[in-house]
């Protein structure tokens, strides 16, 4: 967690993605054009804020192992976290849904069960503050968080595909990996993902530092 | 008179031919702008939220010295 070649590393990952992923030639679909660069920026978004949430579920079961309080404060910064990649990629997804499908909110199935999805986290921050004794308090938001897991693994995974959808993958549209994501557009897509990654890690490592010092100095 | 009819039919099909170009060029302008300035758009949202919660770390990490300079 200390150490720092993976943080460096993340950040010449998601450098190089973002020149990349500018620069480097795209097919030439009809109507998102241009805007298929998205994928490099939106996607790595979603990507994070799940690892993010599965580090969560991680500490959360492990909190209720052996009721060690940093765990349960692992398990919240990870969330926390988390929650701000579901954010920018909801609204990412906002802007490109606004010039690619006409619409900012065309309430799009996984549009809707993403936003279900974060409205589950939001829930889980709440409920952690409505909650004042300590333990009672780890204890309960652990057990909600491995609820609140599975649920939206189920939300942004399984659903979207037994419906209609404009995302690609979804409800019988070629996912990006039939025949859109080329080989070349492989090569900055996985990086990128990788890198957001890392720095989604890296964001949540120094929120749990934060709160650990906050914790010693209350 | 049938000639006459014949060609001015062949007129209309092809009429029908133009028409169809035209109209795939009036989309094919409609969208010819490249929406690269989408992908900006969106690197700016990702930049501004990764900014902005930098200040809200600023202000807990403030928080913690406060408390630990009046300590000391």
């Amino acid at each position: 967690m200390y150490k720092s070649w993976w943080k460096i590393l993340g950040a010449v990952l998601v450098i190089y993605s973002t020149i990349a992923g500018f620069l480097i030639k795209t097919p030439d679909l009809p109507i998102i054009r241009e805007s298929i660069r998205n994928l490099y920026f939106h996607v790595p978004m979603w990507f994070s804020m799940i690892v993010l949430f599965s580090t969560s579920v991680f500490h959360s079961v492990k909190y209720l192992s052996n009721s060690n309080p940093h765990d349960d404060i692992k398990a919240v910064e990870s969330v926390n976290a988390g929650v701000i990649f579901g954010i920018l990629g909801l609204s990412t997804g906002m802007i490109w849904a606004r010039f690619a499908w006409g619409q900012a909110w065309s309430f799009d199935v996984k549009q809707n069960f993403a936003a279900i999805a974060i409205l589950l986290y939001f829930a889980y921050l709440v409920l952690r503050n409505a909650i004042d004794e300590e333990q009672k308090r780890a204890k309960i938001s652990a057990i909600y968080n491995i609820f609140a897991f599975p649920i939206m693994v189920v939300l942004l995974f399984v659903l979207p595909r037994m419906a209609d959808s404009l995302h690609p993958g979804d409800g019988g549209n070629p996912g990006f990996n039939a025949y859109d994501l080329d080989s070349r557009m492989r090569m900055v897509f996985y990086p990128a993902c990788l890198g957001w990654i890392l720095i989604g890690c890296w964001i949540y490592t120094i929120l749990y530092r934060v709160r650990t010092l906050e914790k010693d100095h209350r | 008179m049938k000639k006459i009819t014949a060609t001015f039919l062949m007129f209309m099909i092809t009429m029908q031919l133009f028409a169809q170009g035209q109209g795939s060029a009036i989309t094919d302008s409609l969208y010819a702008s490249g929406k690269i300035y989408v992908v900006v758009a969106c690197v700016l949202v990702i930049l501004l939220g990764l900014l902005l919660f930098l200040f809200t770390i600023e202000k807990r990490l403030k928080k913690i010295e406060k408390k630990t300079s009046a300590k000391i």
